[in-house]
């Protein structure tokens, strides 16, 4: 690889135009297919300006009002990213070569995995909320399962790059499956284990801050609610406060990650 | 030696009271939040009797909806052009925006009159815009604009537009601080003006990384893009939803066929692509 990048060639031109003419194509298509109309962008400016211009001043009295479903979206997100991080360790273990050489194993579970992350969040929270009802328990599985997709996959790749030396002395020793994991593998991979759950739930908060509108609890159910009742004051308030929660967490969590890691 | 093993016993004592109280932490936050949140057991029991249908719905797809006129396909293949526009708009306007924000791009101003310490200031404000862009969520961003535009995939294009730009600039301006200034000072030392500089040394440097991290947004805005329907701006969202909340099983299922499918070779593709790039 590296001596590939080190060779001066020039680029052939032939491959560039054809590059150059199908993404030409791809976008004139996209363009008309989305029926893109810079005139109804410049038409409906006004609006938007309304929108944005009526949102000030925040509706500051409404704070009290959504406090409660902020701390439901933060419960939402503590319980989902606790669940998804228990579910991922079996996970993250058989998804790891050098735990499990078998690539059976490890092919199978890393199928499984890409197959859960491949379904975008608010999916998961439709089709539970179809299944649980609206509240939100629903906004907890689907949490579950999402956090759980991104823990795994951040953890199997880090599992696979922890020092292969104490692996090999507990085999060498006749350690059993459960020692081999317990001592060899879990102190090297723990404070990376721990690092990437603390990332996923800052983007799970992100996360469970919409999933009200889908109905699936939390702040967002009142975001949905002051839009259609066009009460952009109080969404002012709700996009705030959601976007100061949201910066403490991310500034909390990253700074334990630096320690971490 | 001896040194450290007098100092160990008082160590092994405040790691004690830092394990216990990281333990009292942790029980008292699960405590509040399991006992906050409002379950109905009675309904979810209930729900949880259709499962049985759900499954069986969503595993059986009804084939003719993933072909038919507006069906699976055609959402499909909008939600990709969604995606598509949006993220290219980004990938543009996120560059100046990733200048701005890389802090050796920036001049170092100091804090204080006749203080030492410098400051990029300039890059602490590109940071700053960056992370609200990227946190204010792209529903709201697309309900924003269907207030302008109307219920079209256009709205969710602009909305992919200007919340892609936060994850971008973020991405371009980390790119622009870990390349090497060697080719810079080098053109600089020539002669070479400002912009000499830009298009012959930073360029050529950075471009490669910057496609591939338009591309690796561009895998993120194809999930993104399939439920932006949820809220009316067009693409898959918008049947799934309708079928959804008409229990219509048999339809989920066709619909999250096609969008696993399609996700998972955009990913591929572009995996293959941005190996072949960095």
């Amino acid at each position: 690889m590296a001596a590939e990048t080190k060779q001066i060639k020039t680029p052939s031109k032939l491959r560039f135009t054809i590059i150059f003419l199908v993404m030409a194509v791809l976008y004139v298509f996209s363009w008309r297919g989305v029926e893109a109309d810079i005139g109804s962008l410049i038409e409906g400016w006004p609006y938007i300006r309304d929108l944005i211009t009526g949102m000030w001043p925040p509706n500051w009295k409404y704070f009290e009002r959504i406090l409660d479903p902020m701390l439901e979206t933060l419960r939402i997100a503590i319980i989902a990213t606790t669940f998804g991080a228990i579910l991922s360790i079996p996970f993250t273990l058989l998804a790891s070569r050098n735990v499990f050489p078998n690539t059976w194993v490890t092919n199978s579970a890393r199928s499984f995995l890409n197959f859960v992350r491949t379904i975008p969040d608010l999916l998961l929270a439709g089709i539970f909320v179809a299944l649980l009802g609206i509240g939100p328990v629903a906004g907890v599985a689907a949490m579950t399962v999402f956090t759980f997709g991104i823990i795994t996959k951040l953890a199997y790749e880090s599992v696979e790059t922890i020092d292969p030396g104490p692996l090999e002395s507990m085999t060498a020793v006749g350690a059993n499956k459960w020692q081999f994991i317990a001592f060899a593998v879990v102190p090297q991979a723990l404070p990376a284990f721990v690092a990437y759950v603390l990332y996923a739930f800052e983007i799970c908060v992100r996360a469970a801050a919409i999933l009200g509108l889908v109905g699936a609890g939390g702040i967002g159910i009142m975001l949905s609610e002051t839009l259609e009742t066009f009460q952009y004051q109080k969404m002012a308030t709700i996009v705030l406060f959601t976007l100061v929660i949201v910066i403490v967490i991310d500034s909390i969590s990253s700074r334990i990650r630096e320690k971490l890691l | 030696m001896s040194q450290t093993q007098q100092a160990a016993a008082p160590k092994k004592m405040g790691r004690m009271i830092k394990t216990a109280l990281w333990l009292i932490f942790f029980a008292a936050l699960y405590i509040w939040s399991f006992t906050g949140l409002e379950v109905e057991w009675k309904k979810i029991m209930e729900s949880l009797k259709i499962v049985n249908k759900m499954l069986a719905g969503i595993f059986t797809p009804e084939w003719g909806f993933i072909w038919e006129d507006e069906g699976v396909l055609d959402n499909m293949l909008v939600t990709l052009e969604i995606a598509l526009l949006g993220t290219t708009i980004a990938a543009i306007l996120a560059v100046p925006f990733g200048f701005l924000a890389a802090n050796n791009m920036s001049k170092r101003y100091p804090i204080l009159p006749f203080v030492e310490a410098r400051f990029p200031v300039i890059s602490w404000i590109g940071k700053r815009i960056l992370n609200v862009i990227r946190t204010m969520p792209e529903l709201i961003v697309a309900i924003i604009f269907i207030v302008g535009v109307g219920p079209t995939a256009f709205a969710g294009v602009l909305a992919i537009g200007l919340h892609s730009i936060g994850l971008i600039g973020k991405l371009y301006s980390e790119a622009i601080e870990n390349m090497d200034e060697g080719p810079m000072e080098a053109i600089t030392a020539c002669g070479g003006s400002r912009l000499q500089v830009l298009w012959f040394a930073v360029v050529p440097q950075v471009l490669p990384e910057f496609f591939s991290f338009a591309l690796y947004k561009f895998e993120i805005n194809v999930r993104a893009a399939s439920i932006l329907g949820m809220v009316g701006a067009g693409g898959i969202g918008t049947p799934l939803l309708f079928a959804l909340k008409g229990h219509d099983w048999h339809r989920v299922g066709a619909i999250l066929l096609v969008v696993i499918i399609v996700v998972f070779l955009i990913d591929m593709l572009s995996g293959a692509i941005r190996k072949r790039l960095v």
